[in-house]
C-alpha cells in the first residue's frame, strides 16, 4: 500500500477516475463543481482592494466574485500542498526554473523563461475569465455535467493550444 | 437536503476546500500533468496523458454526479455560453496554455513540485484575471453576450433525455480511450 504513495507516476486512468470521484464529493459536500480559475480573480480582487478599497468595491466583476479567502481560493493553495506531498513522497521534488523541453529549444536563460511564463500566464488569466472557466472548471467539471458551453470551451482550449504550440515547436509529424 | 447545514457552514467549507485541493494536487502530480513537457506533449499531439486524465475524470464524474442528481442528492451548476465569451475566451486561454505550458490548476501543482516558472505563471494569471476584471464592464456591453448558445446543456440542445446522453458520452469516451491505446499513443 505504502509503495503506491511513493511511486513517481500513476496511470492516467487511475488519476482521472480519482478526480472523478473527488468531484462527486465536491458536489455532495460543498455543492460546487471543481474549478481553479475563480481563485485567481479573487486574488486579483484582493490586490485591487489593497490598492484602493473603494475602487475594488465599485468594480462589477468583484461584486460577482467577492475577493475573499473561501472554498475556491483555498482549493488552489491545497493543490500546491498536495502536489508537494506527492513529489516529496516519490522523491521527485526538485527546484527547476527552465523546463527541459523549453531549454532544448530556447536555451537555459531563466529570465527569458520567466518573461515567457509571465506573458503566457497573463493571456491565460484573461482567457479563463473571458470563457468563464479553465481546464478543470469547464474541461472536467462542466463537461461531466454535459454543459454545452463547457464542451465548446474545452475544444477551443485545445484548438488554440495546439495551434500555438505548433507555432512554437513545430509538429513532429509534419 | 441532508447536506444543507454542511454546505452553508463557511468554516467547514474552507477546511473542505483545502482538503479537496490537497487531494486534487496529489492526483495531478502523480499523473505527471504538472510537468511543462507533458502539457506541451499533449498540445504537440505526442503525449496523450492530459486527454486520458480528463476523459477518465469526465466518465467517472459524469456517471456519479448524474446518479446523485437522479437521487436528489446534488444540484448541477452550469451557465449558458456564447460565441463572444466561450469561443473567443477559449482561444485566448488556449494560446496562454501553450505559452505558459500549465493551466490554472496544474500550475499550482507544478509550484508544489518545485517549478519556479510556474510560480511566475501564477502571478501572470492573477494579473490577467485583474486585467479582465477591469475590462469586464466594457466587454460585457460589447462582446460577451454576442451569439448566445441556444441551450445550456447537450441533452437540451439535441432534445434527448440526460441519462441517454450520459450513456452515449460514456460509450464515446471508452471508444476514444480504446483508440488512443490501439494507436499506441
Amino acid at each position: 500500500m505504502i509503495e503506491w504513495f511513493t511511486m513517481a507516476t500513476w496511470s492516467p486512468y487511475i488519476v482521472g477516475a480519482g478526480i472523478g470521484v473527488l468531484i462527486w464529493f465536491t458536489f455532495l459536500l460543498s455543492d460546487r463543481p471543481l474549478g481553479c480559475s475563480t481563485a485567481y480573480a479573487k486574488t486579483a480582487g484582493m490586490v485591487e482592494t489593497g490598492i484602493s478599497h473603494e475602487k475594488a468595491e465599485s468594480m462589477p466583476y468583484y461584486q460577482k466574485f467577492t475577493p475573499a479567502v473561501d472554498w475556491q481560493w483555498i482549493l488552489v493553495i491545497g493543490i500546491i500542498i498536495g502536489a508537494f506531498i506527492s513529489a516529496y513522497l516519490s522523491g521527485t521534488f526538485s527546484v527547476l526554473v527552465v523546463p527541459p523541453l523549453f531549454a532544448e529549444t530556447f536555451g537555459g536563460d531563466a529570465v527569458f523563461r520567466g518573461v515567457i511564463a509571465l506573458f503566457g500566464g497573463i493571456l491565460m488569466g484573461i482567457g479563463a475569465r473571458w470563457a468563464g472557466g479553465c481546464t478543470s472548471g469547464h474541461g472536467i467539471s462542466g463537461a461531466l455535467q454535459l454543459s454545452l458551453a463547457s464542451w465548446v470551451a474545452a475544444c477551443c482550449f485545445f484548438i488554440g493550444g495546439i495551434l500555438v504550440a505548433g507555432m512554437i515547436y513545430g509538429f513532429s509529424f509534419i | 437536503m441532508t447536506f444543507d447545514a454542511l454546505r452553508s457552514n463557511k468554516n467547514a467549507q474552507i477546511v473542505l476546500g483545502l482538503f479537496f485541493g490537497i487531494i486534487f494536487g496529489f492526483l495531478l502530480q502523480k499523473s505527471g500533468v504538472t510537468e511543462y513537457g507533458v502539457i506541451l506533449g499533449q498540445l504537440l499531439l505526442t503525449d496523450f496523458t492530459v486527454v486520458k486524465v480528463m476523459l477518465s475524470a469526465i466518465i467517472v464524474g459524469m456517471i456519479g454526479v448524474y446518479a446523485m442528481k437522479a437521487a436528489g442528492l446534488v444540484n448541477l451548476h452550469y451557465k449558458v455560453g456564447s460565441i463572444g465569451a466561450t469561443i473567443i475566451g477559449g482561444l485566448i486561454f488556449g494560446a496562454g496554455f501553450a505559452i505558459l505550458g500549465y493551466c490554472p490548476g496544474t500550475v499550482a501543482g507544478a509550484v508544489g513540485s518545485g517549478a519556479v516558472d510556474a510560480l511566475i505563471g501564477m502571478i501572470g494569471i492573477v494579473i490577467g484575471a485583474g486585467v479582465f476584471a477591469r475590462l469586464y464592464p466594457r466587454l460585457n456591453r460589447t462582446i460577451l453576450n454576442r451569439g448566445v448558445f441556444p441551450a445550456e446543456t447537450i441533452p437540451e440542445l439535441i432534445g434527448v433525455r440526460p441519462m441517454i446522453v450520459v450513456a452515449g458520452v460514456a460509450v464515446l469516451i471508452v471508444g476514444v480511450l480504446y483508440l488512443l491505446n490501439f494507436a499506441g499513443l
